[in-house]
């Protein structure tokens, strides 16, 4: 019974940090499902967590927080867009300098609101976990049923023939992009405004990177991102858990290292399962190849 | 005659789509930088302090206060070192973004030598570098071998291996190499005095490992521009297809690369090491995501190794800059990333018109036929407008 417990509370604790993993990892997916990378998951995180913070803050309401954390994502969302889609810079470093501004931004503003205690937290098991996995099939439905998940798929696997079709390639991508933005923020508010009610400067400490690794552990599949948000939730939070008798580093790795063993396995052999979008990372111009 | 579609009329300016020349290349980064301090500037008068009263206290405390002017070279040193490295990386279209993790690696491969082996006296830091070069290239092996073997996206594998390195050393450093003499800290011991590196007297430049960056950016100039190798990764990086018809060996080439690469970012780490803390740190203050800017470093250059030492400098240029934030304006150290942010987005948002070339070249008068049919007979810049 006592296993059973421990276990269970493991369990719980792993879905509170593995919540904004997936709620980015969500943004991701959806962003790379239309074609376009976006590196940028740390900035746009640590950005929705000081903006929720600070919202939330003054107004007293976490979910006006929450909201404001979406909107500077999506924010930040579309300045990569416009790089990457308009002005089709390569969107690797695209995403690379949106990180680097995003936690610059974050760090800048956000002096002189550290070290205060959140006044209206918003409870860690709240609607957010539920409202995470709902999304993840609300995304998948999204993809795979319905005439608007067909375009975006087209646009991320041959943007030439979505191009012939009529569809304006440009505008899904951002509108993929941005959304994509819009979770990666409220993922961040969820550390904010929930996980840890306070600000402190760098306080996603490489979550965003994680968020990338499992958008790419998931096969870009929602679905299975439910199950590897928990899977890396839990890695964390034994990292933690586990301190008196592994030393935490190992554990904090696996993340990181399950992508690169998950990137291998699926290239050596070929597991179709494990394709990423035909046209991901590659800007679109009219007539060109 | 009609006008093909690489040259347009807009106008009295002909713009003409073709090679960029290098004074062109020039000036669009010139204000591409330009117009990234402006827009920091923007940020700076939004956060409450006056954008033209920073600058100026930036450039006086940066350049005018004594001693201050050669801190710049702390962080160009490891800087130009990456960022020869990825140079050579980028030539290749090999997209090492790795070169933070490379950098701790060689770090942990000279914290080895120089605690862990009987190797003291004048051999200490030779041997300190050569373990750090080979620390780096290992770990950058992993990635470049799976990227030619299996054609794994290099940009992910490298990012990641960077977080690996990053809980790598701070395992060591909180757990088997914790110094037993620091009780408490998240440290090793320090370094025995022979692998300290020399300073230049009345600074913190360790020169040897300054040394080293230029010799390497100059080498690695002869290498690219007149080797067998330099013309594999020239080739290589500009059409891959045609490498394999003359015979380029992509495996071996991409190897060297990669090896050179991480290599250069793993002498960065010796240099910080023994250079500036004399011991294993926390991963976070061993690098000041050098690697990361290393990126900029290397993207600004274009190609060019010697170039990176202009580059390089500029970027130390703002690390000292954010010192001096941090002291006189109050402002946090992570203002250096607004900057770094900023740049390269401008830089990679101005590509687009290295393409292409204004000229002055006007139309002869309003009655003549429509320019696009007029301006190609006209030598540019052949008559004045009146």
């Amino acid at each position: 019974m006592g296993v059973v417990d421990w276990i269970l509370g493991v369990l719980v604790r792993g879905m509170a940090l593995g919540t904004p993993l997936l709620w980015g990892a969500l943004g991701e997916i959806y962003a790379e499902r239309a074609g376009v990378v976006n590196l940028g998951v740390e900035g746009m995180m640590i950005l929705g967590a000081f903006f929720a913070f600070a919202a939330a803050q003054l107004t007293g309401h976490p979910g006006l927080g929450l909201l404001a954390a979406a909107l500077i994502g999506g924010m930040a969302a579309l300045l990569h867009a416009f790089v990457s889609v308009t002005l089709r810079a390569n969107q690797f470093v695209s995403g690379l300098a949106l990180s680097m501004l995003g936690l610059g931004l974050a760090g800048l503003l956000g002096r002189g609101w550290e070290g205060f205690p959140l006044s209206n937290p918003l409870p860690e098991r709240s609607i957010l976990p539920p409202l995470g996995a709902l999304l993840a099939v609300a995304i998948w439905a999204l993809l795979y049923h319905t005439r608007w998940g067909i375009i975006l798929r087209t646009v991320g696997e041959s943007p030439a023939a979505a191009d012939a079709m009529g569809i304006d390639v440009a505008l899904v991508r951002y509108l993929a992009v941005v959304f994509g933005g819009m979770l990666a923020g409220v993922a961040g508010g969820f550390l904010s405004v929930a996980y840890r009610p306070s600000w402190t400067e760098g306080m996603t400490g490489g979550i965003g990177w994680i968020v990338v690794a499992l958008a790419i552990f998931a096969s870009w599949d929602p679905l299975r991102a439910i199950g590897a948000a928990l899977l890396f939730g839990t890695l964390f939070h034994l990292s933690f858990r586990l301190q008196a008798w592994i030393p935490p580093e190992p554990l904090q790795m696996m993340p990181f290292a399950f992508t690169i063993l998950v990137l291998a396995i699926a290239a050596r052999w070929g597991a179709r399962a494990w394709r990423a979008p035909e046209a991901l990372g590659l800007p679109y111009l009219r007539g060109e190849r | 005659m009609r006008v093909g579609p690489s040259v347009r009329q807009l106008g009295p300016f002909r713009i003409e789509v073709g090679q960029p020349s290098g004074a062109w290349t020039l000036a669009v980064s010139a204000v591409a930088i330009f117009a990234a301090f402006i827009a920091a500037g923007g940020i700076f008068w939004a956060y409450g302090v006056n954008p033209i009263h920073a600058y100026a206290v930036i450039a006086h405390d940066v350049l005018v206060v004594p001693g201050a002017f050669p801190e710049i070279f702390r962080s160009t040193i490891p800087l130009l070192l990456t960022g020869v490295g990825l140079v050579l990386a980028f030539r290749a279209q090999f997209y090492n973004i790795g070169a933070e993790g490379q950098l701790l690696a060689g770090a942990v491969a000279a914290t080895g030598v120089a605690l862990f082996t009987p190797i003291r006296g004048p051999m200490t830091l030779p041997v300190m570098f050569a373990a750090g070069f080979v620390g780096g290239a290992l770990w950058g092996l992993l990635p470049s071998l799976l990227k030619l073997r299996l054609n794994v996206n290099e940009v992910i594998t490298t990012l990641m291996m960077n977080y690996i390195a990053l809980y790598f050393v701070s395992w060591l450093v909180t757990g088997p190499w914790r110094g037993p003499s620091v009780r408490g800290f998240a440290y090793t011991d320090q370094f025995p005095l022979s692998a300290w590196l020399p300073l230049i007297p009345g600074t913190r430049i360790h020169w040897p490992t300054l040394v080293l960056g230029v010799v390497l950016a100059a080498g690695c100039a002869v290498l690219l521009a007149r080797t067998r190798l330099g013309f594999a990764i020239r080739v290589q990086g500009e059409n891959p297809e045609a490498a394999r018809y003359v015979g380029i060996n992509a495996l071996r080439t991409t190897l060297l690369v990669m090896l050179l690469s991480g290599g250069a970012a793993g002498l960065a780490g010796v240099g910080e090491v023994a250079g500036v803390h004399h011991k294993l740190l926390d991963p976070n203050q061993v690098s000041l995501g050098y690697g990361y800017t290393a990126i900029i470093v290397a993207w600004l250059a274009r190609g060019q190794a010697l170039a990176t030492l202009i580059t390089a400098t500029l970027f130390g240029l703002i690390y000292s800059s954010g010192d001096v934030m941090q002291v006189s304006l109050q402002m946090p150290f992570r203002v250096t990333s607004v900057f770094n942010g900023l740049i390269l987005f401008f830089l990679i948002g101005s590509e687009r018109l290295l393409a292409y070339r204004v000229r002055w070249a006007p139309r002869r008068a309003p009655a003549d036929p429509p320019a696009s049919a007029a301006a190609p007979h006209r030598p540019s810049g052949e008559e004045q407008w009146e």
